[in-house]
């Protein structure tokens, strides 16, 4: 079957092409059915790859299959060829499992969308985009999924194209992503002429001869990590996956929750031989990441907007994600990758699902006690939210359990301060969101407030299956128990760790006394709001207004949009023109206007000379006669 | 014997102009057909080009070699290797796509335009096949004048005669000076050993002393530049680009420009090696400066084609990048970019030619939910787009990557400013897409825009074709110019270490 890897992304791919080229005159559910087998496929395939490599012994894995050379130019080399280790067959796995399921779901979703083929076309090529992504066996072919992921992005952002912020949406996501592939871009350079390759394994063999520190090496996990940052919309180029919810919901939780964005996460896992040489970019990933994580769960404290709220709540995860590799623990980064994508994606289409019942309304301050009217909904997103806020025994818990603790013991006490004080506002907007939504008085406009309904099981039953993976999913990483940890035991192959590691060894006591501080500080945020949005409902808007400086700089997301337009974009729309009208059409073609004009003026005297009398020419040629003359005796 | 395939290749489309001039005038589907059926034919004929190359070997393939004026060491001396390959396949490829382009497009002068169509198509081909200086500038001169004609005539009536004048000085301008230095070559050749060749193999043996490369390097060198053009002689391309009818355009950035990078592949470097290497910097920084540069413009323009006419300066910056780092990714990486922007700027420049045709405005701010109308049409100018701004999995990628991977290795500060053109590209392109085609049909007058016709689809197909096919599998194409790299490569890098006389006493015998 590994022979066959190929077919994992090349499915979606075929999907992609019936679609795109017939969809438009195929029935809805043929399409449908079209995109979500595709996908299906994949995921079957991954799976039977996954069982037949458990059975591989360990000598035998890793897997490399390649397909064929897709660019070569003198000692350069880059291949369409797969790898398959751990790491790849977990995120394959989470891949193509999640947008089954999404794919499921929108069958429902977008039912009445007259631009149902072409959500289906994107949605199958973006899964073939992250399958190659996630399945490369080298840096380039990593990179070609890394940016296809980010026109789909853009695509799917901006499918309701008809509307100017949808599209503008798009754009920003498509251009800002840019600023971070020019970051990898030049990362794959420079480990192309540090190592002559850009194979994965044949690169981190030789950068294992590398020294701790290597200023090469650290050069290139910070391009790579510029890459992350605009992927995973980390600092400072998180913006533009907030406004990427102008999407269709199924895509928010498929690309901008479940899988691209945790794309960054993957790669530096990925490449956690290189990081785990360049101490100094751990330390730039850890801080990045920790700030992050503190600084969009402030914001998401202040949306109204459910699923904008869900995207800081995204921002925030990740930043959690890479604080976890930052810190040296790569496992528990990827473990909370997984989690993540089954509440995350269960949260999106939660919301997704409030949104089909409630005619498209996304403002929570127009929502309240949808819990009796919709109940597969609410127990869903209840469970999903339980898991992101970190509370035992669901998914969440236990991945986050181990970020803070890693945080702490690996890292410096200032990380586990911001990651601790961050699970606290996780909680407290998360179940915010769950009160304002679910619970309390109807605030829902009476018109729509007679159509409300629970969703159609196409759409219920992806949520109950998401929903039952996040509350067992976390149970791969059970810790304290001595080989339990089946997770970190299956990917320990593909990670290379921190070299001074395993020095702290703490005691089962310190471990469930961190468990036990998570579990505090998580029901303490679920209290804070419990008492705000229930037992006194006026509590926001006093707090707000007391405190009404800090809250208009949360509310307006601290004017980080702003600032970037007017430091910016307007600077080089304004450098532009300016290049533009003064020095092109003033500068050079005033210089070559310029000239033609003193051509024109020399002409137009010259001409004067040209009497047409004989005599004024004859005149001339005696002058000359005499001049030539003259010289020639006086020489 | 073989069949002399590249005489066949230059001197059919002129047999074709003579054909046509006896044609009714009156007749312009016949006159378009026939034109058709000639440059299928010419198509057809150059596939044996293609086929028939060896590419395990740098030599000059497919030689024809006559004499010509003797006396003078003037012969008609012609051949391919690597490098004029692929361009002229590029040009046989694209003149069938541009005859089916003017079906509707021209109404007036048919017979001439067709007429001019030939002959250009005669010139560039003898440009990329000629061995022989005096026969390359004969041809280089040559083509000159039917794009002039194109512009001047079924240009834009507002500005056409500016930017045709124009567009014939700047060229001018750059080839009076180029044929001070092939004559200041020929007679210094001759000075030296004896005979009086204008055979460019022969000249490449050469030995100029340095003094005398730096001027002729420079003499070359701005014929060269006007025409890729490079920052700063570029103010001519976007007039000569807006005003342009749309084949004009199309075959002006897919051809025309080519010229001028070829040039330097063929003619500048490596004659003159010494003064190549040391001009490297300011080469590479005007490259550089072009990228970002016409990047920047692009972002502002108003109108469709400027803004495609911009972008060209861009792109090309990439090209001239690529090919002064002397490395084989940036080398190759240069060709392979300027097949690419022959297909995806012609292309780019089809698609504002089909909106203008149906709109007769190319002002963006006229334009906006276009796709709703046009899906086909937007379909087809996404991926466009998409090639353009260099997404991998298409031909745009292959190309900037292996000239910034080479760039890299030269200088990693040209690399990097010219990898922020890869960022302005996606702004400037997706900005536009974005107001002609995204948002709410505002304008009546666009409600009702009819989608592409098969005939405009047909056009397509075989450009996307390639568009795809160099993303996917480029190797088709990096293979076929390995063995002419790797010796060019070879020379430049001897040529570092020849020593080459700096006296001036060589430099009065060349007088």
């Amino acid at each position: 079957m590994m022979d066959y890897v190929w077919l994992i992304p090349l499915f979606p791919f075929v999907g992609f092409l019936i679609n795109g080229l017939v969809g438009k005159n195929l029935p809805k559910n043929v399409v449908g059915t079209i995109g979500s087998v595709a996908v299906g496929l994949s995921f079957l395939v991954t799976l039977c790859i996954f069982l037949q490599f458990l059975k591989l012994p360990p000598e035998a894995r890793p897997v490399e299959k390649v397909v064929y050379t897709w660019i070569a130019s003198g000692s350069f080399q880059a291949q369409v060829a797969f790898l398959i280790d751990p790491l790849s067959l977990i995120m394959l796995l989470i891949v193509s499992g999640v947008s089954t399921l999404i794919h499921i779901y929108s069958v429902s979703y977008m039912h009445d969308d007259p631009g149902f083929y072409r959500f289906f076309t994107y949605l199958n090529l973006f899964v073939c985009a992250m399958l190659i992504l996630v399945g490369a066996n080298n840096f380039l072919l990593m990179f070609v999924g890394w940016e296809g992921v980010g026109l789909c992005s853009y695509l799917l952002i901006g499918y309701y194209y008809e509307k100017q912020s949808a599209s503008d949406a798009g754009k920003k996501a498509f251009v800002v992503n840019r600023i971070g592939d020019f970051g990898f871009l030049l990362g794959i350079f420079l480990i192309f002429w540090t190592f002559g390759s850009v194979n994965f394994r044949e690169v981190f063999a030789l950068a294992a001869k590398y020294p701790v520190g290597a200023g090469v090496i650290t050069a290139i996990t910070l391009f790579l990590f510029i890459g992350a940052t605009g992927k995973s919309a980390q600092l400072p180029l998180y913006t533009w996956l907030p406004d990427a919810m102008e999407g269709p919901t199924p895509v928010s939780a498929l690309i901008h929750a479940a899988t691209m964005v945790t794309a960054g996460v993957y790669m530096v896992a990925r490449c956690s031989a290189l990081y785990s040489l360049a101490p100094v970019s751990l330390t730039v990933v850890a801080t990045i990441g920790a700030l992050t994580a503190i600084f969009a769960a402030t914001i998401g404290m202040a949306q109204f907007d459910i699923k904008r709220v869900l995207a800081y709540s995204t921002v925030s995860q990740l930043g959690y994600m890479f604080l976890a590799c930052g810190v040296g623990a790569y496992v528990s980064g990827i473990f909370h990758l997984m989690t993540h994508a089954f509440f995350k994606a269960l949260l999106f289409l939660g919301s997704g699902s409030v949104m089909h019942g409630l005619s498209g309304e996304l403002d929570m301050r127009k929502m309240g006690n949808l819990k009796k009217h919709m109940p597969i909904t609410y127990w869903t997103f209840l469970l999903a939210t339980l898991a992101i806020a970190g509370i035992f025994p669901f998914a969440g818990f236990f991945s986050k359990d181990e970020i803070l603790f890693h945080s702490l013991v690996d890292g410096k006490v200032i990380y586990w301060g911001i990651a601790t004080a961050a699970a606290f506002i996780t909680a407290f907007y998360m179940f915010r969101a769950v009160f304002m939504t679910f619970h309390g008085e109807s605030r829902v406009d009476p018109h729509v407030a007679q159509h409300v309904h629970e969703s159609p099981p196409l759409m219920t039953v992806p949520l109950m299956i998401l929903a039952g993976l996040s509350v067992v999913g976390g149970f791969v990483g059970i810790p304290l128990i001595e080989g339990a940890h089946v997770f970190r035991d299956f990917l320990s192959p593909s990670i290379t760790p921190v070299a001074h590691h395993a020095a702290a060894h703490p005691t089962a006591t310190f471990e469930v006394g961190m468990m036990l501080l998570s579990m505090g500080v998580a029901g303490l945020g679920i209290y804070t709001a419990y008492k705000f949005y229930i037992l006194v409902p006026d509590l926001p808007t006093i707090v707000s207004e007391k405190f009404h400086t800090i809250y208009d700089l949360i509310y307006h997301k601290y004017y980080v949009d702003e600032i970037y337009d007017t430091t910016v974009v307007e600077p080089i729309k304004v450098g532009s023109n300016f290049l533009w009208t003064v020095v092109d059409a003033k500068g050079v073609d005033g210089v070559v206007n310029g000239s033609a004009g003193i051509i024109a003026f020399l002409s137009a005297h010259l001409r004067k000379l040209e009497t047409g009398f004989v005599q004024n020419y004859a005149f001339a040629i005696l002058l000359g006669v005499v001049v030539i003359t003259g010289y020639l005796i006086g020489r | 014997m073989q069949l002399p395939i590249l005489s066949i290749l230059v001197f059919f489309p002129v047999l074709g102009a003579v054909l046509l001039a006896f044609l009714d005038r009156k007749n312009h589907k016949l006159l378009k057909q026939v034109t058709l059926g000639l440059s299928l034919a010419e198509f057809l004929f150059s596939l044996p080009l293609w086929f028939q190359f060896d590419s395990q070997t740098a030599a000059m393939q497919f030689v024809e070699r006559y004499n010509w004026l003797p006396q003078y060491g003037i012969s008609y001396y012609v051949g391919i290797d690597g490098f004029s390959l692929l361009l002229i396949m590029l040009s046989t490829f694209l003149t069938p796509l541009c005859v089916l382009a003017t079906w509707t497009d021209i109404q007036h002068r048919v017979k001439e335009f067709m007429i001019c169509l030939l002959t250009l198509m005669a010139g560039m081909l003898g440009v990329f096949v000629a061995l022989d200086l005096f026969l390359f500038y004969v041809f280089w001169e040559v083509m000159l004048i039917p794009m002039y004609l194109l512009i001047g005539i079924w240009g834009n009536p507002a500005r056409r005669v500016y930017a045709a004048i124009k567009f014939f000085l700047f060229t001018m301008f750059g080839s009076v000076l180029m044929l001070v230095a092939i004559l200041v070559l020929y007679f210094y050749y001759g000075k030296a050993t004896g005979t009086y060749t204008f055979d460019l193999l022969k000249l490449y043996s050469l030995n100029v002393p340095f003094r005398m490369q730096f001027w002729m390097f420079l003499a070359f060198g701005l014929a060269f530049a006007i025409k890729v053009p490079m920052f700063p002689f570029h103010t001519w391309l976007p007039d000569a680009h807006t005003e342009a009818p749309t084949v004009g355009s199309v075959i002006l950035a897919a051809v025309l420009l080519k010229m001028g990078t070829y040039g330097f592949l063929r003619f500048n470097m490596p004659l003159f090696p010494q003064a190549a290497h040391y001009f490297v910097p300011l080469f590479s920084i005007l490259a550089v400066i072009g990228i970002v540069y016409g990047a920047l413009v692009s972002m502002v323009q108003k109108d469709l084609k400027r803004l495609v006419a911009f972008s060209s300066v861009s792109h090309l910056g990439f090209v001239m990048l690529g090919l002064f780092t002397f490395t084989m990714p940036g080398v190759q990486g240069g060709i392979i970019q300027m097949i690419n922007h022959g297909l995806s700027t012609g292309a780019l420049f089809l698609i504002v030619g089909m909106i203008y045709e149906r709109r007769h405005t190319r002002m963006i701010a006229d334009f906006g939910g276009l796709s709703t109308p046009m899906p086909i049409y937007a379909a087809i100018f996404m991926i466009v787009t998409l090639s353009s701004i260099g997404l991998p999995g298409l031909n745009g990628f292959v190309g900037e990557f292996l000239i910034l991977l080479g760039a890299f290795k030269t200088n990693m500060l040209y690399a990097i400013v010219a990898a922020t053109g890869v960022i302005f590209a996606a702004c400037y392109m997706l900005w536009m897409f974005q107001r002609v085609m995204f948002g709410e049909v505002t304008n009546e007058k666009n409600k009702e825009l009819k989608d592409l016709s098969c005939r405009e689809i047909a056009i397509f197909v075989p450009l996307l074709l390639f568009i795809v096919w160099i993303g996917v599998y480029p190797n088709t194409f990096l293979s076929k110019t390995k063995a002419s790299t790797e010796n060019f490569l070879a020379l430049m890098e001897k040529a570092k270490t020849t020593e080459v006389s700096l006296s001036h006493g060589d430099k009065g015998e060349a007088r």
